[in-house]
C-alpha cells in the first residue's frame, strides 16, 4: 500500500511534465514571404521578409533556450537593453520614377538607428559598443560609427514598435555611405535566419544572383509587438528583409518574361519546417490595365486584394505549406508572361559611328488625345580632334532638326481632288484618306557648345620650350664646347686701304 | 625439497617474464617520447590572411588571399579560427563582369570567392596598426569575437601575406608599410606572450624574401615567393574580366594544395618545390633554421588543417529538458494578462507635438581655455595702458 502511493505519484510526476509540453503553446514563430513585382519599366522586383515573432519578455527574464530567433541577437538585446535596431545594408538606388514606389527604401550603404530603453545611462558608450559588436556579427565596417557621423534626430524615426514614451535622447541614427554589400554581409544575414538557405524561400538566397542587380538591399528590424489583438503583453518581432530588382537587360536579356528559376537560378521545392507561413504573393494588378496582359504559371489558387501604397492591388497568392501548390512537379518554378496585344508601335535606331555616320532614330507612335508627349535622348559630349574644329569654335556645333511627320484627324472630311484643276496650293501631299491630312512638322535646330580647348597653347608651349633651351642649354652648350682662338688681325681690306690713304692724305693716323 | 626447487624455477621463470614485459613496456614508452618529438604539439590552428592591395588591377592579390582561405577553410579550419584581412572589395566592384566571384583560373572555372565567405576586416580597416594589433592581441575591448587572433601557446598560426612589396617592406593600401623589423617584433611579442606554438609565415610580395630576413623568435618557418632583387610575376589575364587573376607563386601553391585532403601525410619539403623558377621565373625561397623540427616532419596538415581532439565516450548521457522555467512563465504570461492596460504603438509623425517641442536648454559650459587666456591678456594690456588706477572703478 505505502510503495503503491509513491508508485501512483511518481507515475503522475512523470505523465505531468509531458502534459505540460502537449498543452504549451510554442513561444516562437518563423514567417516568410516573397513579393514578385513586376515593374513599370519591365524590370522585376522581389522583396523577401523573414518574420521570427518571440513570446518572450527578453529584458525581464533569464533567456537561456534559443530555439528561432537568433542567440546572437537575443543576447544583444539584453545586454545593451535595446528597444529597437534597424540595420541596412544597400548597393544602389531605388528609382522611384521608373520602378513606383518601394515598400522599404533604405540609403545607399549602411543605416544603423537604434532606440535604447529608458534604463541605460551611458548611450553613447551603449552605442559605441553596439556598433562594433554589429561590425563583427555582419562582417561589415560598422565600428567605424562614431560621433562624427552619429545624430540624434528630434523630429524624425519615431519607434516603429510598441512605445509608451519618446524621449529621442534614447535615439542614435548613423548612415556609413562608402559601405559596400557583397556575399560577406549575405552570409552571416542568412545564417540568423531558422532555415538557413537550406529548406522554404531561402533557397532562393544564392550570392551570385542576387548581386547581378540594379538594388540590393538587405536589412534586419527588431522591434517589440503587440502579442494579440488586446495588446497587453509584449512580443519581439525580428524581421529580416531582402530587396532586389532584377534589370530587364541584363538578367532578362531583354525579353520581359520572368521566372523565379531566370531570376534565382533555383526553384522552390519545399516549405520551411519551421514556418508556420511560407508564401508567395505576386503582383497582377496590371492584367486588367493597359491592354496588357500578364499571365501567371502555374494559375493560382487564391488571390488577395488590398490597398497596398494608396492603390488597389491584386497579387496572386502561392501557399508553399498548401500541399496542392507543390503538388505535381515537386518544385515550383512561376513564371510570369506578357501578352501583348499587336504591336502597333515601330522603332528603328541606327547607333551613330565615330566620322562615318550619325544617329538615326525612328519612332511610330500613337499620341492619346490631350496630352502632352515628350520623347527625350540622353548625349554626352566628346572631345573632338584639333583639326576638326571649325575657325571659330566657340560658337557652337549645330544638330540637324528633328522631323514629325502625322496624319492629323481632320474635323472635316476633304474630297479628294484632281490636280490639274485645284489651285497649287492644296496639292502639295496627296490625299488618300480624307478623314486625315498629312503634314510634316521640323523643330529648331539645337546648338550645342562642345568643350573648347585653347588653340593658342601649341605656339606657347613652343615659344616657351625654345626660349628654354635656347637659353639655357645654348648657354651651357656653347660654354662647354666653344674654344677660343688667338686671330691675327687681317692686314685689311680694299676699303681699309683706301680709307688709310685718305687718312695719310688728312694727316690722322691710319686704322 | 624438489617441490621448493621446482617453485623456485617457477619463481625465477615468471620473474623473468615480468622483467621482459616491463622491458618492452619501456622501450615502448621511449618510441612514444622519440615519435612525440617529431610530431607537433599543437591543439588547435588559426590563419591570418591578409591581403594589402587596393584598386580594381590588384584583383590578383585578393585572388591569392581567396585561394588560400578556400583551401584552408576545405582542410578543416573554421571561419571562427581565420582573421581574413582584404584591403578591397573585387567582388561586388561595378567593373566585375561577373559579381559575387572572383576567379583563380582563367575562363571562369573556379570561384574562390564561393558562397561562405567571411571577411573580418575589410576596404579601410585593413592597416598597419589593425594588423599588429590582430598579432599581438593588444585590441580594444569592445572588438568582436570575430576579430580576434585568440591563440594560445598551443597554437599553430599560418600568416599569409600577399601585395606589393620591396625590399624591407610591404605596402598597405597605397598610403603606409610595414617594414621587416616591425613584423619580427611583432613575432617576437607573440612569443613573449605564448601566442603561437608554430607559426608559418608564408609572403607572395616582389622581394619577399627579405620581410623574412629578420625574424629571430623561435619555431618560426618561413616561404617566400622571390628573393631580394626579384619580382614576383603575375600567372595569366582573362580578357573577360581584363586583369590578371593570379599571381604565380600562389597559382601553383593553389594547386599543390588541391591535392591535399586532411588525411594527408605530405610534408614541408613538398611546399618548398612546388614552383621551380622555371616556372615562376622567380626563385621562391624559404627559412627553417628558427624552426625546431625538420621540416620532412612537418605535416602540411599541420597549418594549413585543423587538429580536433576528438575523445570518444561510450557511457550515455541523458539530457533533461528545463521543466522549471517553461512551468512558471507559462503561469506568469496568464496572470499578467489582466492587470496590464493594453499598450500601443507611438506615431510616426505627430504634427502638433513636432511643432510645439521646447528645444532641450543646452548643458553650459565653463569657457575654455583659449577664451579665458584671450580676455587675460585683454584686460592686462588694458591695465598696463592705462594705469592700475582704473581698477577701482570696476571692483
Amino acid at each position: 500500500m505505502a510503495a503503491a502511493v509513491p508508485l501512483a505519484v511518481l507515475a503522475l510526476l512523470l505523465l505531468g511534465p509531458g502534459g505540460w509540453g502537449y498543452a504549451e503553446p510554442l513561444r516562437d514563430s518563423l514567417r516568410e514571404e516573397l513579393v514578385i513585382t513586376p515593374l513599370p519599366s519591365g524590370d522585376v522586383a522581389a522583396t523577401f521578409q523573414f518574420r521570427t515573432r518571440w513570446d518572450s519578455d527578453l529584458l525581464q527574464e533569464e533567456v537561456s533556450h534559443y530555439r528561432l530567433f537568433p542567440k546572437a541577437l537575443g543576447q544583444l538585446i539584453s545586454k545593451y537593453s535595446l528597444r529597437e535596431l534597424h540595420l541596412s545594408l544597400t548597393q544602389g538606388f531605388w528609382r522611384t520614377r521608373y520602378w513606383g514606389p518601394p515598400f522599404l527604401q533604405a540609403p545607399s550603404g549602411a543605416e544603423l538607428w537604434v532606440w535604447f530603453q529608458d534604463t541605460v545611462t551611458d548611450v553613447d558608450k551603449s552605442w559605441k559598443e553596439l556598433s562594433n559588436i554589429l561590425s563583427g556579427i555582419f562582417c561589415a565596417s560598422l565600428n567605424f560609427i562614431d560621433s562624427s557621423n552619429t545624430v540624434t534626430p528630434t523630429a524624425s524615426f519615431k519607434p516603429l514598435g510598441l512605445a509608451n514614451g519618446t524621449d529621442h535622447y534614447f535615439l542614435r541614427y548613423a548612415v556609413l555611405p562608402r559601405e559596400v554589400v557583397c556575399t560577406e554581409n549575405l552570409t552571416p544575414w542568412k545564417k540568423l535566419l531558422p532555415c538557413s538557405s537550406k529548406a522554404g524561400l531561402s533557397v532562393l538566397l544564392k550570392a551570385d544572383r542576387l548581386f547581378h542587380t540594379s538594388y540590393h538591399s538587405q536589412a534586419v528590424h527588431i522591434r517589440p509587438v503587440c502579442r494579440n489583438a488586446r495588446c497587453t503583453s509584449v512580443s519581439w518581432e525580428l524581421r529580416q528583409t531582402l530587396s532586389v530588382v532584377f534589370d530587364a537587360f541584363v538578367t532578362g536579356q531583354g525579353k520581359k518574361d520572368w521566372s523565379l528559376f531566370r531570376m534565382f537560378s533555383r526553384t522552390l521545392t519545399e516549405p520551411c519546417p519551421l514556418a508556420s507561413e511560407s508564401r508567395v504573393y505576386v503582383d497582377i494588378t496590371s492584367s486588367s490595365q493597359d491592354n496588357e496582359t500578364l499571365e501567371v504559371n502555374p494559375p493560382p489558387l487564391t488571390t488577395y486584394q488590398d490597398v497596398i501604397l494608396g492603390t488597389r492591388k491584386t497579387y496572386a497568392v502561392y501557399d508553399l505549406l498548401d500541399m496542392a501548390v507543390i503538388s505535381s512537379s515537386r518544385n515550383l518554378n512561376i513564371q510570369l508572361k506578357w501578352k501583348r496585344p499587336l504591336e502597333n508601335g515601330y522603332i528603328h535606331y541606327q547607333p551613330a559611328q565615330d566620322r562615318l555616320q550619325p544617329h538615326l532614330l525612328e519612332m511610330l507612335i500613337q499620341l492619346p488625345a490631350n496630352s502632352v508627349s515628350k520623347v527625350s535622348i540622353q548625349f554626352e559630349r566628346a572631345l573632338l580632334k584639333w583639326t576638326e574644329y571649325t575657325p571659330d569654335p566657340n560658337h557652337g556645333f549645330y544638330v540637324s532638326p528633328s522631323v514629325i511627320s502625322a496624319l492629323v484627324p481632320s474635323m472635316v472630311a476633304a474630297k479628294p481632288v484632281d490636280w490639274e484643276e485645284s489651285p497649287l496650293f492644296s496639292s502639295l501631299f496627296p490625299v488618300s484618306d480624307s478623314s486625315s491630312y498629312f503634314v510634316r512638322l521640323y523643330t529648331e535646330p539645337l546648338l550645342v557648345s562642345l568643350p573648347t580647348p585653347d588653340f593658342s597653347m601649341p605656339y606657347n608651349v613652343i615659344c616657351l620650350t625654345c626660349t628654354v633651351v635656347a637659353v639655357c642649354y645654348g648657354s651651357f652648350y656653347n660654354l662647354l664646347t666653344r674654344t677660343f682662338h688667338i686671330e691675327e688681325p687681317s692686314t685689311g681690306g680694299l676699303a681699309k686701304r683706301l680709307a688709310n690713304l685718305i687718312r695719310r692724305a688728312r694727316g690722322v693716323p691710319p686704322l | 625439497m624438489v617441490a621448493t626447487s621446482f617453485l623456485s624455477q617457477g619463481v625465477t621463470a615468471v620473474a623473468g617474464l615480468l622483467l621482459l614485459s616491463f622491458g618492452s613496456l619501456a622501450t615502448s614508452q621511449i618510441e612514444d617520447q622519440a615519435e612525440q618529438f617529431f610530431r607537433s604539439g599543437h591543439t588547435n590552428n588559426w590563419a591570418v590572411l591578409v591581403c594589402t592591395s587596393r584598386f580594381w588591377f590588384n584583383y590578383r592579390h585578393v585572388a591569392n588571399t581567396l585561394s588560400v582561405y578556400r583551401s584552408v577553410k576545405r582542410l578543416g579550419i573554421p571561419d571562427s579560427h581565420i582573421v581574413l584581412m582584404l584591403a578591397d572589395d573585387m567582388a561586388c566592384n561595378p567593373r566585375n563582369p561577373k559579381p559575387a566571384t572572383v576567379f583563380s583560373h582563367k575562363n571562369m572555372e573556379l570561384n574562390v570567392y564561393g558562397d561562405d565567405v567571411e571577411v573580418d576586416y575589410r576596404s579601410y580597416e585593413v592597416t598597419v596598426e589593425n594588423f599588429l594589433r590582430v598579432l599581438t592581441g593588444r585590441i580594444p575591448p569592445s572588438t568582436p569575437r570575430s576579430k580576434r587572433l585568440l591563440s594560445d601557446d598551443r597554437s599553430n598560426i599560418l600568416i599569409y601575406m600577399t601585395g606589393h612589396g620591396g625590399n624591407g617592406f610591404l605596402k598597405f593600401q597605397d598610403s603606409e608599410e610595414i617594414t621587416n623589423i616591425e613584423l619580427a617584433d611583432a613575432f617576437e611579442q607573440m612569443w613573449q606572450k605564448r601566442r603561437y606554438n608554430e607559426l608559418l609565415f608564408i609572403i607572395d610580395t616582389c622581394q619577399g624574401a627579405s620581410m623574412y630576413e629578420r625574424f629571430y623568435s623561435p619555431n618560426i618557418m618561413a616561404l617566400a615567393s622571390s628573393q631580394v632583387g626579384e619580382d614576383s610575376l603575375s600567372h595569366q589575364p582573362d580578357p573577360a574580366i581584363g586583369v590578371h587573376l593570379m599571381d604565380r607563386y600562389t597559382f601553383y601553391v593553389l594547386e599543390f594544395l588541391e591535392e591535399i585532403n586532411p588525411a594527408s601525410q605530405t610534408n614541408m619539403n613538398d611546399l618548398f618545390q612546388v614552383c621551380p623558377k622555371s616556372l615562376c621565373v622567380s626563385t621562391p625561397g624559404h627559412r627553417t633554421d628558427l624552426f625546431q623540427r625538420d621540416p620532412k616532419n612537418v605535416l602540411i596538415t599541420d597549418f594549413f588543417g585543423s587538429v580536433r581532439k576528438v575523445e570518444i565516450t561510450t557511457e550515455t548521457i541523458s539530457l533533461q529538458p528545463d521543466l522549471g522555467i517553461m512551468e512558471s512563465s507559462y503561469k506568469e504570461d496568464r496572470m499578467d494578462e489582466d492587470l496590464i492596460e493594453p499598450l500601443k504603438y507611438a506615431e510616426q509623425l505627430p504634427v502638433a507635438q513636432i511643432i510645439h517641442q521646447k528645444p532641450k536648454p543646452k548643458d553650459w559650459h565653463p569657457p575654455g581655455g583659449f577664451i579665458l587666456g584671450l580676455w587675460a591678456l585683454i584686460i592686462m594690456v588694458f591695465f598696463k595702458t592705462y594705469g592700475i588706477k582704473h581698477m577701482k572703478f570696476i571692483f
